[in-house]
């Protein structure tokens, strides 16, 4: 290595030895898990020893995002040029969300384990998966992020895989460490080309001084999103979550759904804004679409799914499209000259990244705790849980409420503030953006609508209503840590939906070493209101809503009580002659779809609905059923698997040359590079 | 080398015509389509390989390639040979005609690679020195023409005999490099002796089996396409 680069070395802080402590102690963890795994004390250990690191490892993030940038080399890996660390705003910010919603699922295996019938396949991995994740978030140099990339994908694997029983979930694994690799490959290649840029140097420092140009930086963007976008799940890489995600334990889920994928999001900021230069005017272009490409076509898979996590994954899609989004106004601004458009539109990136970890692990440790009571996933054995399961029914009621951007939780602040950025575009000079922009705000606008639709679905089909299976009429409310853990997450959820100024004067410091400039303070606006561009143009308080809502909502009911009747009855509906109906007469999940499913999913998904009536006086029942397909199964993977096979069918023919056969493909292949040589030189 | 009484020139000249001898004798063997005369000639590439040693080592003043010379001409010359000899005569194949392609297009291939191993050569290496880059375009063109014994020959002993006039030609550009330790090549006949003596027993065991040594007989056995 050049001397200059250990000159221009930052110094170590506190905070970097803490973050390297955390890893460390998930890794002893994770050993520790293989040993302990079959004993009874295994899993208090390791969920409990993980919760307390990755607790201490959150909070001295949070205060490291203020912090000086600090950085430190090993001397492991490749010799000459060892491991270089970094902890500046960015990862300290992805440092907090990963470690927090690291917290919570620790908290939540603690009582969500006791149900699993294989520990030794979960507990060893659990805290790997964790350290792997942190690695990522500290790595300074090309080497060292890949090899901690591909280590959280092998630790996710083996979470995925570890019920290898059940149906389906080697398939899925199968999906998911293909797409994982693909993903690696592209990270690799992009971080290959980068390097060439700075002469070789795999270090984050040497890429920084001499960035991509012209078709090199292209290419670096196209990488980037290709390697970043098939782990956070943007179409059409995203065919494994869906699969993968409801296939691992479900706090393991929540942190595949709503943490994993926000290292990918971590990953992607950190090549395109920090090591690629500055951005050309037309970079944004293409994040925009494959942004609004899934937020909608996610959300519309979603609301096709019958399981309900397979629900909460597509819905992850949705919101990785919306933080693309983002991060796609961020360089259309940042490339344009528009540095605080810039940096209201990141900022909103970075709180989308913030709430979608806490919504989305919520969500998933609450289909976890209806999975572990009624033991099954399918929205259509559900239903009435709200009376079995109150306390599960109300957090849950706040995370579907905050993931469809209800006022005044956290998941409109920060979509509010993406439209806020999306409201900005006519200034922008390039006519290709003044009439993107606007098209995927439309996008944005329609999945936003369309998520509230799913999430009333989910949420209206498992916990309103009657039981449909006695399953769900037999549920018992979840463990107490459980319920801790959720109720931490619908806290959070409500607390940054209030008082999203503070979350936004926090990630500033990140907001601004990435586009130059920083978003106006909030926490100094009166009545704890945000103000992003100018207090003429448009301004929010969630305190207000939230006071307006309650109160509202407590006055209407007092005066229904008041003025109508005070009495409590009890009466059967009105029934249409029909006593007594079977809860199967409810909405269903698929019936509730219906409407969306015709409009929107005729094409694109070839949703088919069919009808099989019995003759008259035969005495089997008539049946429903309906079918759709994933595009991206039907136009690009099923071609491409029919493709290697044909390939690998014509290839196989080598197997089964003769001995000269063989030496003579030697022969030529020699030749035909000495030609190679003899003419090209 | 400056202060040897023959002249420079000379002490090219003569490097070259032991390293052009190889390979015509390199092209001799692709001539032959009987076995017995191709070990023949075979040894006599080994012969002309010790010479070509031993000049290197007058020439480097290197007396350890005086070793190698005697490895050659001891191992090549004279043992592998006889063996082979002795093998084709126990095996009974003797007379038998076992070329997969005919001969005047295999000798117009040799002119060929030739040809390309001295342009890759005279290209890659414009900076050595002229007595090294010749050794190595020769050394070039004795492997590719034994690879291409090995491609065009059926019988399994005149493919082992391919593979060995190869190694020659990789001796050849070993010990036209200065500075080759004593132990590489020592290391390096030793291992060609090993391929010989596997070979050879595998030689037995296919013909215990099969009855026949035509490699082809194989490849219908295994079930592919002959």
């Amino acid at each position: 290595m050049p001397e200059a680069a250990f000159a221009a070395q930052l110094p170590p802080s506190g905070h970097l030895l803490v973050a390297l402590g955390a890893v460390a102690a998930l890794l002893a963890l994770a050993a520790l898990g293989v040993a302990s795994a079959h004993r009874p004390a295994g899993r208090p250990l390791i969920y409990g020893g993980a919760l307390a690191v990755t607790l201490v490892a959150g909070l001295s993030a949070l205060t490291a995002i203020a912090a000086p940038a600090a950085g430190m080399v090993l001397p492991l890996g490749i010799p000459w040029i060892g491991t270089h660390l970094r902890l500046d705003a960015l990862s300290a910010v992805f440092l907090a969300v990963i470690n927090l919603g690291g917290a919570a699922a620790s908290l939540y295996g603690l009582g969500y384990g006791r149900h699993d019938h294989a520990p030794e396949r979960v507990l060893p991995f659990f805290p790997a998966f964790l350290a792997g994740m942190n690695m990522v978030l500290l790595a300074d140099d090309a080497y060292s992020f890949l090899l901690s990339w591909e280590f959280m994908s092998l630790a996710s694997w083996a979470l995925v895989v570890a019920h290898d029983k059940e149906a389906g979930n080697v398939r899925a694994g199968l999906v998911y460490i293909l797409m994982a690799s693909f993903g690696t490959l592209a990270l690799m290649l992009a971080f290959g080309l980068l390097a060439a840029g700075s002469g070789g140097g795999y270090a984050f420092d040497a890429m920084r001084e001499a960035p991509p140009v012209g078709a090199f930086a292209a290419l670096v963007l196209t990488l980037a999103m290709l390697g970043a976008g098939s782990k956070a799940g943007l179409v059409p890489l995203h065919v494994w979550l869906p699969l993968a995600h409801p296939a691992a334990p479900s706090h393991v889920s929540a942190l595949m759904s709503g943490v994993m994928t926000k290292v990918a999001v971590y990953g992607f900021i950190r090549i395109v804004f920090d090591l690629s230069g500055p951005p050309d005017w037309w970079w944004g272009i293409p994040v925009l679409a494959a942004g609004g490409i899934a937020a909608v076509i996610g959300v519309l898979q979603a609301l096709l799914q019958g399981d309900t996590k397979r629900v909460l994954a597509y819905s992850t899609i949705e919101n990785i499209g919306l933080i693309f989004i983002g991060l796609g106004l961020a360089l259309a601004f940042s490339a344009n000259g528009f540095p605080a458009a810039a940096a209201l539109a990141l900022t909103a990136a970075l709180f989308h990244v913030l709430n979608h970890a806490a919504m989305k692990s919520l969500l998933f440790f609450g289909a976890g705790a209806v999975l572990t009571a009624t033991g099954t996933r399918q929205m259509d054995e559900l239903g009435g849980l709200i009376h079995r399961m109150p306390a599960t029914a109300v957090v849950m009621l706040i995370g579907c409420a905050a993931i469809s951007a209800l006022p005044p939780l956290n998941g409109f602040a920060s979509e509010w503030l993406v439209f806020q950025a999306v409201l900005l575009s006519p200034d922008l000079p390039a006519w290709g953006l003044k009439l993107m922009v606007p098209a995927v705000g439309a996008l944005m606008a329609l999945a936003a609508a369309l998520a509230a639709a799913c999430f009333v679905r989910l949420y209206g089909v498992a916990f309103l209503g009657r039981p449909r299976s006695p399953m769900a009429a037999g549920a018992q409310e979840v463990d107490a840590f459980s319920r801790a853990a959720m109720i931490a997450l619908a806290a959070t959820c409500v607390l940054a939906g209030l008082l999203p100024g503070f979350v936004i004067d926090a990630l500033q410091p990140a907001v601004g070493g990435l586009v130059g400039e920083t978003m106006p303070a909030q926490g100094s606006v009166a009545w704890l209101s945000i103000i992003p561009v100018a207090e003429s143009r448009s301004s929010y308080n969630g305190l207000l809503v939230f006071a307006f809502t309650a109160l509202s909502a407590l006055l209407a009911a007092v005066a229904i009580h008041r003025f109508a009747s005070r009495a409590v009855r009890r009466a059967p509906p009105w029934d249409c002659g029909f006593p007594n109906a079977s809860p199967l007469a409810q909405y269903s999940a698929a019936s509730f779809a219906q409407p969306i499913r015709r409009v929107f999913a005729r094409g694109l998904f070839a949703a088919r609905e069919k009808v099989e009536m019995p003759p008259p006086g035969a005495l089997t029942p008539a049946r429903f059923s309906s079918s759709a397909r994933d595009p991206a199964w039907a136009f690009l993977f099923l071609p491409l698997t029919a493709a290697v096979g044909y390939v690998a069918e014509r290839a196989n023919t080598l197997q089964y040359l003769t001995i000269r056969q063989y030496l003579g493909l030697v022969f030529s292949a020699l030749v035909l590079l000495l030609l190679v040589l003899a003419l090209w030189t | 080398m400056i202060e040897h009484a023959i002249t420079p020139n000379l002490v090219f000249d003569v490097a070259h015509m032991f390293a052009g001898a190889l390979v015509l004798i390199s092209f001799l063997m692709l001539y032959q389509d009987r076995l017995y005369a191709l070990l023949n000639v075979f040894a006599l590439q080994a012969v002309a390989l010790a010479l070509a040693v031993a000049w290197q080592a007058y020439a480097q003043d290197a007396p350890h390639l005086y070793v190698t010379a005697g490895i050659a001409l001891v191992f090549k010359a004279l043992v592998i040979p006889v063996a082979l000899h002795r093998m084709v005569a126990r095996l009974g194949i003797h007379r038998q005609v076992e070329t997969a392609v005919s001969i005047g297009p295999t000798m117009l291939a040799g002119i060929a690679l030739v040809a390309l191993s001295m342009v890759v050569m005279l290209k890659a290496t414009p900076a050595a020195d002229a007595l090294a880059r010749e050794d190595l375009a020769f050394a070039l063109s004795v492997v590719l023409l034994g690879l291409l014994m090995m491609v065009t020959r059926r019988n399994a002993v005149s493919q082992v005999v391919g593979f060995m006039s190869l190694e020659n030609g990789l001796i050849l550009a070993a010990t036209g490099a200065k500075g080759m330790p004593l132990v590489v090549e020592i290391s390096v006949a030793f291992s060609v002796l090993i391929a010989f003596i596997v070979i050879g027993i595998f030689l037995f065991r296919i013909r215990e089996r099969f009855d026949t040594v035509d490699v082809d007989a194989l490849d219908r056995f295994r079930g592919g396409r002959a």
